[in-house]
């Protein structure tokens, strides 16, 4: 036998292995997203099954955009977002130190964390549906507040801004404090345990261990999780959806950016659906920007602005 | 090594037979070349030839009930597959049901897909019979868009075919042309349909005939609540009940033909004010708001407070027959403070259909042969759309319920029938009628101020369709 080639070379398969990848990429993603940007600048809607465009129609769609009511409802996503994600970071926090704490010996842990998990693998949609089956006028929540005489007439949940807002909320809290707790939970044990023992023997107690040495040495970690959490956010649609049968009621004080985008595809109107895409891209872009300069300049070994530094220093 | 030998030749003798399937299937979708693809495909090609027929039916649907209605009625279907998706003629057609649900305009979006690649999809493949409801009928029968077939075209001639039909159901069925271009095998007279035992209880009497006087119209109508509230009970369950019954009487479409404004009736603002009233004097269950959820359904419990419901026919059988679970026959129906039409499922030919013979023995059978409306009648307690069975249905106690304690709804039924007179319709009713009752909604539940529901209802329409103008209010 003859010997083909003196080094063996194996890069080809890595590269025969990502182009399934690279070729799905292009084909569902990039090339779609690169039209999405294209209709955006067209008036391309249907009336029926009339098609109406595309007719090239430069920025209009991104000023219409600017005085419809796009504001109020980038509002209402902020404020449904906020609602959900305090009490979540507050209280995956609070899970984490605890569960992490050598000290505390919380028995049965493994099986907490696979509990507070759960909602997370339940479908949105699923858990929306059944909140609204929950909360309704003649629901179980109301018969067993009727019925223990705390009020006289069903409460109307989802009747109101604060009900509905406070639904939506619960429910994204729910879903997502499992997940943010086992994140922040590895955060804080990728601390030195040295740090942790020369606090106490210094004489710290708890509160000002966590707020000294956790919150600073984890902030990295949590200023992921938040920017995460924002583009997250921004995409809000399935639980509001679903809770309000697409109306975002009530007075559309529940519509997220997202249902806006969706009440513009109802007419097929690529145009404007495009340009409010377009919109959030850019936002959410930003933010990711936010995460890359956070996630590789505060890391404090091996990262580019260590690296910079150590090269500046080594320059003296 | 035999039978390895073997199974190859079977296996090429396989892939043979199913290619040798396919030439002949493309050859009948290309009729162009038919003489060069008849001398190679062989016998098979020229068996097709003479039917002139498609291998394949495919019906656009947006639940199970035209299924239902067909197999019933269709005398050529041999057998239907248990998940209910095929069909089989008894000359070897198969039917293929395509099901998609309304909800959130999934069935549109399917049915205008399928229909925009009619011209280029294979023979197999081509929409050949879809369904389309009364909402948004319009959009399909329009004769510029040209995607129903007339039924003139199908060799149907609706002026003596389809002559026991009500007036209503072919005049909302025509192209602006005047054509016809769908046809229906139900008429949808609404009734209102009342609880016997509040009945009794309140007004000493269920007999359907003394309840109709009480709820002739809107003035004694509104005694009779007074009266149901002051025994506690909900005269209807929501406003969103009572809202055909305005919308039905509107004097002109939501937007003319041809002009991109939509003109608010005044019978709408008056629904909105009727409402109100009715809601403030506590004449409908706070609890429920709209319709097709958990608490309406509710309402129609035996553990409800809830006297009556408005519905045509098909909403006894679909919607109150699974929801009641007290005793049998505690309803009964009676007439409406005002005759009103709700619905209707319309039987549509697609242009291009390669399955034309069949697709018109469907729809002669399903809209236009009196036997088997009156089968559907007694079957199913639909209101079929043929005036002369309807006729003798409402004398004849055979067709009586046992749901409404032995009464025959057709005796309430047919006077209603006509009596209709169909609201003018547009393509926009649909989401016309969603978006101001969701606009409104909000009003009446005390959430916004009267005219922000008006602005919310612009906006609402002005996303859904971008091609309107203007929306005009009445004075």
């Amino acid at each position: 036998m003859k010997q083909k080639s003196k080094k063996i070379d194996y890069s080809k398969w890595g590269y025969i292995f990502i182009f399934p990848f690279f070729a799905s990429f292009f084909i569902f993603s990039l090339i779609p997203l690169i039209d999405t940007i294209r209709y955006s600048f067209y008036e391309y809607y249907r009336s029926g099954l009339k098609e109406i465009g595309p007719n090239f129609i430069g920025m209009a769609n991104y000023a219409e955009l600017l005085t419809s009511d796009m504001l109020k409802y980038a509002g209402n996503t902020l404020i449904l977002w906020l609602i959900g994600f305090v009490p979540q970071i507050v209280i995956a926090l609070l899970l984490a130190s605890w569960f992490v704490d050598a000290r505390l010996k919380i028995r049965g842990q493994q099986f907490f964390k696979v509990v507070i998990y759960l909602p997370n693998l339940i479908m949105a949609s699923a858990f929306a549906m059944l909140f609204f089956t929950l909360f309704s006028n003649k629901g179980p929540i109301n018969s067993i507040l009727l019925s223990m005489g705390l009020t006289q007439n069903p409460i109307d949940f989802m009747g109101s801004v604060l009900g509905t807002r406070s639904l939506i909320g619960v429910m994204n809290f729910l879903m997502w404090f499992g997940n943010t707790t086992i994140m922040l939970m590895a955060a804080i044990m990728g601390i030195s345990p040295d740090i942790f023992e020369a606090s106490e023997i210094d004489g710290c107690n708890s509160i000002q261990r966590f707020f000294r040495i956790t919150l600073p040495l984890i902030r990295p970690i949590l200023a992921y999780t938040l920017i995460t959490s924002i583009i997250g956010g921004l995409q809000m649609f399935d639980v509001p959806q679903i809770l309000t049968n697409g109306q975002g009621s009530p007075d559309r004080t529940s519509t997220t950016l997202i249902m806006f985008l969706n009440n513009h595809l109802k007419s097929k109107n690529y145009g404007m659906a495009g340009a409010l895409s377009v919109y959030l891209f850019i936002v959410s872009g930003i933010l990711c920007f936010i995460v890359y300069r956070i996630t590789n300049d505060d890391d404090p070994d091996g990262s580019k602005a260590a690296a910079k530094k150590n090269k500046k220093m080594g320059r003296r | 090594m035999k039978k390895k030998l073997l199974s190859v030749v079977l296996a090429s003798a396989m892939l043979t037979g199913t290619l040798a399937g396919c030439g002949s299937g493309g050859s009948s979708s290309a009729p162009a070349d038919n003489g060069g693809s008849a001398e190679a495909g062989g016998d098979a090609a020229g068996a097709e030839a003479q039917t002139d027929e498609g291998q394949v039916i495919n019906i656009y649907s947006f639940n199970d009930e035209l299924r239902n209605r067909i197999t019933a009625v269709y005398s050529e279907i041999e057998n239907t597959s248990d998940d209910g998706t095929e069909s089989t003629l008894k000359d070897g057609t198969v039917i293929h049901w395509i099901i998609n649900p309304n909800q959130d305009g999934v069935y549109q979006d399917k049915l205008d897909e399928a229909i925009g690649a009619q011209a280029s999809a294979s023979a197999d493949d081509k929409v050949d019979i879809f369904a389309a409801e009364l909402d948004y009928v319009v959009k399909y029968t329009d004769a510029d868009i040209n995607v129903a077939m007339p039924l003139e075209s199908l060799g149907i001639n609706p002026d003596t075919d389809l002559a026991d039909q009500f007036e209503f159901t072919k005049t909302v069925a025509c192209d602006q042309n005047g054509v016809q271009r769908a046809s229906t095998w139900q008429a949808c007279p609404g009734v209102l349909v009342y609880r016997r035992d509040i009945a009794k209880e309140v007004f000493g009497t269920d007999d359907p005939e003394e309840i109709g006087k009480k709820t002739k119209d809107w003035t004694v109508m509104k005694e009779t609540a007074e009266a149901l509230k002051a025994a506690g009970y909900y005269t209807f369950s929501s406003y969103a009940d009572t809202f055909r019954l305005y919308n039905n009487s509107m004097t002109d479409a939501w937007v003319a033909p041809g002009e991109t404004v939509i003109k608010v009736d005044q019978k709408i603002l008056d629904w909105v004010k009727d409402s109100k009233e009715w809601k403030d004097a506590g004449y409908f269950d706070p609890a429920v708001k709209g319709q097709w959820n958990s608490d309406w359904f509710a309402a129609m419990s035996s553990s409800a407070k809830v006297f009556a419901f408005l519905f045509p026919a098909w909403g006894i059988d679909t919607q109150m027959v699974p929801n009641w679970d007290g005793a049998e026959g505690s309803w009964a129906v009676t007439n409406a403070p005002l005759s009103y039409n709700w619905g209707g499922t319309f039987v549509l030919a697609a242009e291009g259909t390669d399955n034309p013979q069949h697709v018109k023995d469907i729809i002669l059978a399903l809209t236009a042969n009196a036997d088997n409306l009156t089968m559907i009648s007694k079957e199913y307690a639909d209101f079929t759309n043929a005036k002369s069975v309807m006729q003798a249905a409402a004398e004849d106690d055979s067709f009586a319920s046992d749901f409404l304690g032995g009464q025959n709804p057709y005796v309430y039924f047919t006077p209603g029938a006509d009596t209709i007179k169909m609201a003018p319709l547009s393509a926009y009713d649909q989401g016309c009628v969603e978006l101001v009752q969701n606009a409104f909604n909000d009003y009446l539940q005390e959430q916004v101020e009267y005219d922000k529901a008006k602005e919310n209802f612009e906006t609402a329409i002005r996303e859904r369709y971008p091609e309107i103008t203007e929306i005009q209010w009445p004075e």
